[in-house]
C-alpha cells in the first residue's frame, strides 16, 4: 500500500493562550508544538496498516522550518519518509494549504504511482477550517469520508465509521480515498529511542512554495470569555470515595 | 479573601522543598507568626522540585554540600519518604576510573559509608539490564536513594502548620517587598500586605526576580537539563515499588538513569548549556505542563539517545518501549555551583536560600534556620554564603558564563586547582603588566588575576637542582610547576616579590572603631597604633568564622586585611556588627589599594636600598606598621609574614602600584630577587611554618585550642564567641591540628605520589580515625615544603594520634601511603624558633 498522511504543526494546548500584541496571532513565546490531535491519530493509523500489509507512508506538513519537528516525530512512529512544504511562518488558508498541497500529492503520485489512502485529521487545532481535506479529495476526484473513529481496509475498499447520534454510520469506499479523522480512531503509540534514531536519518523533501494570494484576510483574534476551567472540589480524604465514584459514573468510566 | 495575617516574624517566600524545610524548621527551632507564601497551589506550585528526578547520591567532594545531604537524607528518613535503591558511577574511561578512586577517598574523608568500586561484572549484577562491555568498572554507594520530595514538603508543612506557629498561604503571589533604612519591613501580596521582620526568598529559579523587588541581587540563573521517561519496560512490569534498581549515574557522558515505576527516566546535563531569565518563567496559567517543565528540544538529546542506547539497550532499544514524557527541565546554576544561602548583603533581614537541589533541600532549611535563630548554622556555610560574592561576580554576564561553564562539568572531572576560562581578566593588579612579560601563569582569586609561577623563573629549576620536587604523575602536575618549589628556595636563600592583590582591604574608623573591631576579634585589638595584630574570627560557637590582620593606624582608625575568597563574607560580618550609633564606619579600600609582599634574608637589604626611612630591626620591629616613603611612592609597610620570613607587606594606593614594584624590582636586582607566585604564598611558605588557613583547617566545626591556637590569655573585653571559646579552654579537645610529613611516595608500580588535599588519614592498616565528635581525620591542606624537604601535611587528629611520631597512612587515588606525624599543634616544620621572621 501507499499511504499518505498530511500534518500540521500545532502549539501545545494546555496553557492558557495568549495573543500577541497585534492580536492577529499568538504569543509563542511559553508554547511547545505537536502534530495537530486528529492528525497524530491519522499518523499512528498510517503507520499500522502499512506495517500490517507492506508498502510506503509518506507524511506531508505545509509549514516553517521548525515544522520539521513534527516530520521527524511521524518519522519516528514509523512513517517512511517526509515531504517539507516551507512556509515563513505565516499562516495560510485552507484554499490556499489545499493548492499546496495538492501539487506535492501529484507531483509525488507522478513518480510513484497514487496512494491508496491520504489522511487528514478532521480539523486543525489551531484554526479549525474543517475544509483542507475535503478541497484536496475533490481536486483529486476521489471519495472522501470525515469524522472517522473508525477505518478497516477491506480488500480494495476502506470501511470508514463516523460518529453518529446512538451509534455509528459506515461508509465502504473504493481505494484511492481520501478520509479525515478524529482522536478517538486509536491510541497512538509513543516513539521509541530507535525509532526517533532512524527518523533523524529518513529522507525529508524540501520546497518553498510561492504563497497565492489569500481570498480571506484574518481580522482579528479573540480569546472567548465564559468559565474557563472550573475545579469542583469533591471532598477531602477518605469521605471523598463516594463523591469520586459518582462523577466516574456519570464520565462512563465506570 | 484575606487569611493574610497583618504582621509576621517571618515570612517565607516559595513553597518548595527549600521553603517548606525553613518554615518547619523555624517553627521547630522556637519561632512562631511564621507566613509561607506561594504563587501557585499546594503541593506542587510548579517549581523545580516539582519535577525533581529526586535521587540523592551522597559523595560529593565538597565537604560543605556532603554535611548538607547527609543531613537531608536523615531528615527524608524520619519522614518516612526515603527509599534506597543503591547508587552506581560508572565509568567508561581509565581517567573516569581515576575519578572515582577520588570518589573513594572523600567517601572516606566525610565519613560515608559503605563504598566500593566494584567490576563491571559486579554493575551487572546489580544493574542486570546494563551492557557491561562498554564500563570498566563503577563507584557504588548502597545508601544512595529517592525521595519524594513533594510529600516531604508537605509533611515539613503540616507538622509547623499543627503547632500552630506557621500558617500558609498559597495563590497569593508576592508583588513587592518595601524596605525601609536599609531593612525589610513589609510584603506586599495580590492579597493583602504583611509587616515582616525578616523575609525568607526560597523561589528557585523565580529568586532574583522577587529579590530584585527589595533592591537585592541573587546571582543565579535559570538553566535547563534534559530528562525524558521511557517505558512500560518489560523488565518493571511487576515493580512494586517505584524503585527497585540501582540509580546509574553514566559520568562520562554527563547523563543518568533511573526506574520511575514501570519507565526508566533518563536525564542529561551533557547538552548546550540553554540559560534563561527569571522573566521568562511562565506563571501557571500559561504553562502547558508547568512553569519549570519547557517545551523538549530534540535535537539537544540526539547524542544523549546514542548514549543511553550502548549503556542499557535491553530497554532503550526495545522498540516497544516508548518515549512518554520528555521536558526541558528549569533549575537554578549559579556561578560557582554552590548555592545561595543566608542574610542579603543589600538588604538587612532579607534572607535567601536559593540554588537549592532536593538533595540539600531539609538539610538547607535546618541550616538556614539555625543561621537565623542563633546566629550560626551547625554545618559550616562558608561556601554557600550569599555574601561571598564580589561585585563583578554578581552581574548577569558573570552568572551566565559560569553557568554555562559550569553545567556541563556537572558530572565532570574538576581537578581541585582548574582554572575557570570564562570571563577572566576581570581584576587586574596595577602592575599586571609586569607580571605578564615575567610570563606568570595566572590563575584567578576572587576575580582578580594573580601569577601562581613565573615561567621565567624556569632556570631556577637548574639552579636549585635536586633540591626542587618534580612531579612524574599526570594529575597532581595538572595546574602546577615545579618551579614553584623552586621560587620558594629563590625566596629563602634570597628574596621574593609577590603580588597580593587580591586582599580585601577595609577600614572602620570613628570614636567607636576600637570597640568595633574588638567586638569581632579574639585577640586583643587595644595595641599601640602602628602594631599589626593577626587574629582569629570566632562565629557564636567558637569556631572559626575567620582569621585576618588587624593594623591600628590610630586612636580611631583601623584597618582589617583579609583573604580575597572570605574578603566579602568578612566585610559584612564586621559591618553586621558595627555599633547601632553609627559610631564607626566602614569603607571598603580594595579597589583603593594593592599589596606587594617582600620576603627573604635579603627583604630588609632591599628595602633599605629603596627608602631611607629606618627599616632595621630596632627600628622597624616584627609586628610594626608604618608609613614609609619609597622614593615618592608612599607606602604603609607592615611587618608580617604568612610565608615565614623576614619582611613586609608594603600597601600602596593603586594608581602607584606599578611604580613601586619596578622600583622594588630594581631595588632587588643585586640581591637576586625573585618573582614568587601564589603557589609560594599561599602552599609552600605557609605549610613549612605550619600556618592555618581559612576554608581549610579553619571552620566553624573547629575550635580555637583543636586548631592550637590559644593564646595564653583571653582579653576582657566582650566579643563574638567568647563564651564559647572559654568553655574550649577548659575541655579536652576532641581533635588536635597536626603536621605529618610523607614517609614514602612510591605508588605500587614504583612512580611517586603527591596528595593534594581532602584525602583521608588513616591507620597504618587502613582503619577510618574518627574524633569523639564523629568527625573523621582527613589532609586540610597538603603541598611541598622545599626547604624542610618534605611533602607536607596537615590534618586534625583525635589525642591518641595526635602524637609525635605516630604513624599514620593517607589514601591517595586507591592507594596508601606511609605518613608521619611531625608536628603536634603549631610549632613550626622550619625555623622553629621563629628567628627568620623576627630577625
Amino acid at each position: 500500500m501507499r499511504i499518505l498522511v498530511a500534518v500540521k504543526r500545532v502549539p501545545f494546548t494546555g496553557g492558557k493562550m495568549v495573543l500577541a500584541a497585534d492580536s492577529r496571532s499568538l504569543e509563542t513565546r511559553h508554547l511547545g508544538f505537536t502534530i495537530s490531535p486528529h492528525e497524530e491519530c491519522g499518523v499512528e493509523e498510517a503507520v499500522r496498516l502499512i506495517e500490517a500489509s507492506g508498502g510506503e507512508s509518506v507524511v506531508l506538513t505545509l509549514g516553517p522550518p521548525e515544522a520539521i519537528e513534527q516530520l521527524r516525530d511521524a518519522m519516528a512512529l514509523g512513517v517512511d519518509r517526509a515531504i517539507h512544504l516551507q512556509t515563513d511562518g505565516a499562516e495560510w488558508d485552507p484554499e490556499g494549504t489545499a493548492a499546496a498541497l495538492l501539487d506535492a500529492i501529484r507531483a509525488d503520485e507522478e513518480t510513484y504511482g497514487p496512494f491508496d489512502l491520504i489522511f487528514f485529521g478532521n480539523e486543525s487545532a489551531d484554526s479549525g477550517g474543517y475544509q483542507v481535506g475535503l478541497r484536496v479529495a475533490r481536486a483529486l476526484g476521489r471519495p472522501a469520508v470525515t469524522g472517522l473513529k473508525g477505518v478497516k481496509v477491506e480488500g480494495a475498499s476502506v470501511r470508514c465509521e463516523q460518529e453518529a447520534d446512538g451509534g455509528r454510520d459506515v461508509y465502504v469506499v473504493p481505494m484511492p480515498a481520501v478520509l479525515t479523522v478524529k482522536e478517538g480512531l486509536n491510541l497512538p503509540r509513543y516513539p521509541s529511542v530507535p525509532g526517533r534514531m532512524r527518523a533523524g536519518r529518513k529522507p525529508v523533501a524540501t520546497s518553498s512554495p510561492l504563497r497565492p494570494e489569500s481570498r480571506l484576510q484574518l481580522v482579528d483574534l479573540v480569546v472567548p470569555g465564559g468559565p474557563g476551567r472550573q475545579t469542583k472540589l469533591l471532598g477531602s480524604g477518605p469521605a471523598a470515595a463516594p463523591a469520586v465514584v459518582d462523577m466516574l459514573r456519570d464520565i462512563g468510566l465506570v | 479573601m484575606s487569611n493574610l495575617p497583618a504582621h509576621a516574624r517571618t515570612v517565607v517566600i516559595g513553597c518548595g522543598i527549600v521553603g517548606n524545610s525553613v518554615a518547619y524548621h523555624l517553627c521547630r527551632l522556637g519561632w512562631r507568626d511564621v507566613v509561607l507564601l506561594d504563587k501557585g497551589p499546594l503541593p506542587n506550585p510548579g517549581g523545580s522540585t516539582g519535577h525533581a528526578s529526586n535521587f540523592i547520591y551522597l559523595v560529593d567532594h565538597s565537604k560543605e554540600m556532603t554535611a548538607l545531604t547527609v543531613e537531608s537524607v536523615n531528615q527524608y528518613k524520619e519522614m518516612g519518604v526515603f527509599t534506597q535503591s543503591g547508587g552506581i558511577e560508572v565509568a567508561r574511561t581509565k581517567e573516569r576510573m581515576q575519578e572515582l578512586a577520588r570518589r573513594m577517598s572523600s567517601a572516606a574523608a566525610w565519613g560515608i559509608e559503605p563504598v566500593s568500586l566494584i567490576t563491571p561484572a559486579q554493575v551487572k549484577e546489580l544493574v542486570p539490564f546494563i551492557d557491561e562491555s562498554i564500563i570498566l568498572g563503577g563507584f557504588y554507594t548502597p545508601g544512595v536513594g529517592v525521595v519524594d520530595s513533594l510529600r516531604a514538603g508537605t509533611i515539613m508543612r503540616e507538622r509547623a502548620q499543627a503547632s500552630g506557629a506557621l500558617q500558609v498561604v498559597a495563590k497569593t503571589e508576592v508583588v513587592a517587598i518595601d524596605v525601609e533604612h536599609g531593612r525589610v519591613r513589609c510584603v506586599r501580596t495580590t492579597a493583602g500586605e504583611i509587616e515582616a521582620e525578616t523575609v525568607v526568598i526560597t523561589c528557585g529559579v523565580w529568586s532574583p526576580r522577587v529579590a530584585r523587588m527589595a533592591g537585592a541581587r541573587i546571582p543565579l540563573t535559570p538553566a535547563v537539563h534534559q530528562m525524558i521517561d521511557v517505558g512500560p519496560v518489560p523488565r518493571f512490569a511487576d515493580a512494586k515499588g517505584d524503585i527497585e534498581v540501582p540509580i546509574v549515574r553514566d559520568m562520562d557522558t554527563n547523563m543518568y538513569e533511573r526506574q520511575a515505576g514501570g519507565d526508566l527516566e533518563i536525564g542529561s546535563y551533557a547538552h548546550r548549556p540553554i540559560l534563561y531569565d527569571p522573566e521568562d518563567i511562565p506563571p501557571i496559567e500559561k504553562a502547558a505542563l508547568s512553569p519549570t517543565e519547557f517545551p523538549f528540544t530534540q535535537p539537544d538529546f540526539e547524542l544523549q539517545m546514542q548514549h543511553a542506547l550502548e549503556l542499557m539497550p535491553e530497554i532503550v532499544g526495545d522498540e516497544k518501549v516508548g518515549v512518554k514524557y520528555a521536558i526541558n527541565g528549569i533549575l537554578s546554576l549559579t556561578p560557582d555551583g554552590m548555592p545561595v544561602l543566608g542574610e542579603s548583603p543589600d538588604v538587612r533581614g532579607l534572607w535567601s536560600a536559593a540554588a537549592v537541589w532536593v538533595k540539600e533541600g531539609p538539610g538547607t532549611g535546618k541550616a538556614l534556620a539555625e543561621w537565623m535563630i542563633h546566629g550560626e548554622s551547625e554545618i559550616d556555610l562558608h561556601s554557600s554564603d550569599i555574601a561571598r560574592f564580589h561585585e563583578h561576580q554578581r552581574t548577569r554576564a558573570h552568572v551566565r558564563a559560569r553557568a554555562a561553564e559550569g553545567f556541563n562539568k556537572t558530572y565532570g572531572i574538576v581537578h581541585p586547582s582548574e582554572q575557570w576560562a570564562s570571563n577572566r581578566n576581570v581584576r587586574l593588579a596595577p602592575f599586571h603588566e609586569r607580571e605578564r612579560e615575567l610570563g606568570a601563569m595566572f590563575f584567578e582569586a576572587a576575580g582578580w588575576e594573580r601569577p601562581m609561577w613565573y615561567e621565567s623563573n624556569a632556570p631556577l629549576l637548574e639552579e636549585f637542582g635536586d633540591r626542587v620536587t618534580r612531579r612524574a604523575a599526570e594529575w597532581e602536575s595538572r595546574w602546577w610547576s615545579p618551579i614553584i618549589n623552586a621560587e620558594h628556595l629563590a625566596m629563602r636563600e634570597r628574596a621574593g616579590i609577590f603580588d597580593l592583590s587580591a586582599f580585601t582591604i577595609f577600614d572602620i574608623q570613628g570614636p567607636g572603631a576600637l570597640g568595633a573591631v574588638q567586638q569581632v576579634t579574639l585577640r586583643q585589638m587595644d595595641v599601640p597604633a602602628g602594631r599589626n595584630v593577626y587574629t582569629p574570627v570566632l562565629s557564636h560557637n567558637g569556631g572559626f568564622k575567620s582569621d585576618l590582620t588587624v593594623m591600628r593606624l590610630g586612636d580611631e582608625h583601623f584597618r582589617v586585611v583579609t583573604g580575597g575568597a572570605s574578603g566579602m563574607s568578612d566585610k559584612k560580618w564586621f559591618a553586621d556588627h558595627l555599633p547601632a550609633d553609627g559610631s564607626a564606619q566602614l569603607f571598603d579600600l580594595t579597589a583603593a589599594m594593592t599589596t606587594v609582599g617582600l620576603w627573604g634574608p635579603r627583604a630588609r637589604d632591599i628595602l633599605m636600598a629603596a627608602t631611607s626611612d629606618d627599616v632595621s630591626n630596632d627600628g622597624f620591629n616584627f609586628g610594626a606598621c608604618r608609613t614609609i616613603d619609597i622614593d615618592t611612592v608612599r607606602v604603609l609597610a607592615s611587618r608580617i609574614s604568612y610565608v615565614g620570613d623576614l619582611g613586609w607587606e608594603l600597601y600602596v594606593s593603586i594608581d602607584q602600584g606599578m611604580k613601586l614594584w619596578d622600583m622594588l624590582w630594581e631595588a632587588g636586582r643585586p640581591f637576586g630577587l625573585a618573582a614568587c607566585g601564589i603557589g609560594v604564598y599561599g602552599t609552600t611558605g605557609r605549610l613549612e611554618k605550619c600556618y592555618r588557613a581559612h576554608g581549610n583547617e579553619l571552620e566553624t566545626e573547629y575550635n580555637v585550642v583543636e586548631a592550637g591556637m590559644q593564646a595564653p590569655r583571653v582579653k576582657a573585653e566582650e566579643f563574638v564567641g567568647k563564651e564559647a571559646h572559654l568553655r574550649h579552654r577548659e575541655e579536652e579537645p576532641a581533635a588536635v591540628l597536626c603536621t605529618l610529613t610523607v614517609d614514602d611516595h612510591r605508588s605500587k608500580s614504583g612512580e611517586k605520589r603527591y596528595m593534594l588535599g581532602r584525602e583521608p588519614i588513616l591507620s597504618r592498616d587502613g582503619a577510618a580515625i574518627t574524633d569523639r565528635r564523629g568527625r573523621r581525620s582527613y589532609v586540610t591542606s597538603a603541598g611541598a615544603g622545599p626547604s624542610v624537604g618534605k611533602h607536607i601535611l596537615m590534618s586534625y587528629l583525635p589525642p591518641e594520634q595526635a602524637v609525635l611520631g605516630t604513624k599514620l597512612a593517607v589514601q591517595y587515588l586507591g592507594e596508601r601511603y606511609p605518613v608521619t606525624v611531625a608536628v603536634v599543634g603549631s610549632t613550626p616544620l622550619f625555623d622553629p624558633e621563629n628567628t627568620r621572621i623576627r630577625s
